[in-house]
């Protein structure tokens, strides 16, 4: 059993079409949408946590290239600009998940991108505008 | 045991001067005691970066030719004061970009303002200058525009007529909405607590009757030298204070002002505060001459013995109510949650606690290595529960 956050980019012709709802019924998968838009004329984007087992995971990740649908890991797409954050600490107010937290010995804001959802309520809370996001 | 600014200064011209962060004068006291701390250490030195919006340069633009007397001047479209001399700016660090939207679709992102052209300036980078004038016989000039950086300026001086609070609020909110204030979002029902300030490590909260610093005392500023300039706008040091002396309230301030060049980006950076506004992030550290027993004791103040007091930013603080929640300790808030009326809430800080320390330790470095020397305030600054309204130090150097 794994469990993973991915960016689904849907392509323009494909954002009518019910594509996830085949990963739950024929690939016998469980997800959770963290984030979805469609930008009209333009293209889906859709953040899911995906979970169950390794070999469904592969064939549902290859049904979806097959749909034409771009995957990205989520862990690349919020980062974090080292030389513009001063480790002043406002993001860790808004950050729902602890992705961003003060290490209490160094006090220097931590970001952990594996616990990122990339919500991105910090790109526009951080002071210095450290946090960046890249889709 | 006293010691003068003239031994001291005499001990780091000779390499030997012992010299201790604020941080580490706590343990050297817990260890050694006060009188044996003074006896081995002669500066102590303290830091602090957090967003001071009362910042700004004074910046001397050169004479086109022909000559200018600029009545209304630009740089990177952020509006500068001209009503100075002819091509004299002041650049406020609040000021915002012309044409930006502010909080018209709220809350407003301010991406850009005067504490960001400072920011550009220092790190290097060419802004767009653009001056209107309405012409003199002596300055027909009506209209010029140029890239100017730091180079092509004539004088460029910070000069921040409020900086390193003496302690600050914690923000917190009670009301049923997110609010975006200058102390950051705070999320409604007590969902957090925002606080600002260095604490054990901060500057004046280390010299709380200003028995050392006065006008005149030469500083760590925006990563460079700057001086004292005099008390800081809203210093108001008649406020209630805990046995050791120190403030338990915002109370203190000072007028700071230093060279921009020689400064840098790491601690002049531009902030920009989510519904609230433009500013800029200043590092300051101050060196403490050790010239008693109670000027160590004083600084070896900690976390554990400091308190803040938390204001609820929905109604009091907007209302000017005066109320107080309650205190906490900086131990408190550094632990990362405090009690309010039964309550725990998560705290978070605006002030850098990582580079306030790395002030206080680059200015340490300078001390040792016979770069920085300790100045003779001029005068001291008003403290009524120091006695006396400045005046010098009690030591003649």
């Amino acid at each position: 059993m794994i469990k993973r956050k991915i960016v689904l980019h849907f392509p323009h012709e494909q954002v009518d079409k019910p594509i996830v709802s085949k990963l739950v019924r024929d690939y016998d998968m469980e997800f959770n949408i963290l984030k979805a838009s469609i930008t009209p004329r333009e293209e889906g984007l859709m953040v899911l946590e995906l979970s169950g087992e390794q070999e469904d995971y592969d064939h549902g990740l290859d049904y979806l290239r097959d749909c034409g649908v771009s995957i990205q890991s989520l862990s690349q797409d919020i980062r974090r600009n080292e030389e513009r954050c001063t480790h002043c600490g406002a993001c860790t107010a808004v950050c729902p998940t602890r992705a961003l937290y003060v290490d209490r010995d160094s006090m220097e804001v931590v970001f952990d991108q594996d616990e990122c959802v990339a919500c991105e309520l910090c790109i526009k809370v951080c002071p210095p505008r450290a946090m960046e996001i890249q889709y | 045991m006293r010691k003068t600014i003239a031994e001291i200064n005499e001990k780091i011209r000779k390499g030997e001067a012992a010299v201790v962060t604020a941080e580490e004068i706590i343990d050297l006291v817990a260890d050694k005691g006060v009188e044996a701390a003074t006896r081995s250490v002669d500066v102590i030195t303290t830091g602090t970066f957090g967003p001071m919006c009362s910042s700004g340069a004074f910046i001397n633009l050169g004479h086109p030719k022909p000559r200018i007397k600029i009545q209304r001047a630009w740089l990177n479209e952020v509006p500068a004061y001209s009503g100075i001399a002819a091509v004299d700016v002041y650049l406020g660090a609040a000021e915002v970009a012309e044409n930006d939207p502010l909080n018209s679709v709220f809350p407003g992102e301010f991406s850009y303002g005067g504490g960001h052209v400072i920011e550009d300036l220092v790190t290097g980078k060419k802004v767009r200058l653009r001056a209107e004038a309405y012409g003199t016989d002596c300055y027909p000039n009506r209209h010029w525009e140029a890239e100017v950086g730091l180079e092509d300026l004539g004088e460029a001086w910070l000069y921040d007529p409020r900086n390193s609070y003496q302690n600050y609020n914690v923000g917190v909110n009670l009301s049923d909405r997110v609010i975006y204030t200058y102390m950051g979002v705070l999320r409604p029902r007590l969902g957090n607590a925002n606080y600002c300030s260095a604490g054990q490590l901060s500057p004046l909260l280390n010299d709380p009757l200003f028995r050392t610093v006065g006008i005149g005392t030469r500083i760590f500023l925006g990563g460079g030298i700057g001086y004292v300039a005099g008390h800081g706008t809203q210093h108001h040091t008649d406020v209630p204070r805990l046995s050791t002396g120190a403030p338990s309230r915002p109370a203190g301030t000072l007028a700071v002002t230093g060279d921009l060049r020689g400064m840098s980006p790491r601690y002049l950076t531009g902030y920009s505060m989510l519904g609230y506004g433009a500013t800029l992030a200043v590092g300051l550290g101050i060196p403490i001459p050790v010239l008693d027993p109670e000027v160590v004791k004083a600084a070896a103040v900690t976390d554990d013995d400091l308190v803040a007091p938390v204001v609820d930013y929905s109604n009091d603080y907007p209302q000017g109510t005066g109320n107080v929640l309650g205190e906490v300790t900086y131990a408190e808030l550094k632990s990362g949650s405090i009690r309010i009326e039964g309550r725990e809430v998560a705290t978070s800080t605006l002030s850098s606690y990582h580079r306030a320390r790395e002030i206080a330790e680059t200015l340490k470095e300078w001390i040792t290595s016979g770069r920085f020397t300790l100045t003779h305030p001029v005068q001291l600054l008003p403290c009524e529960a120091r006695g006396g309204e400045g005046g010098g130090l009690n030591d003649q150097a």
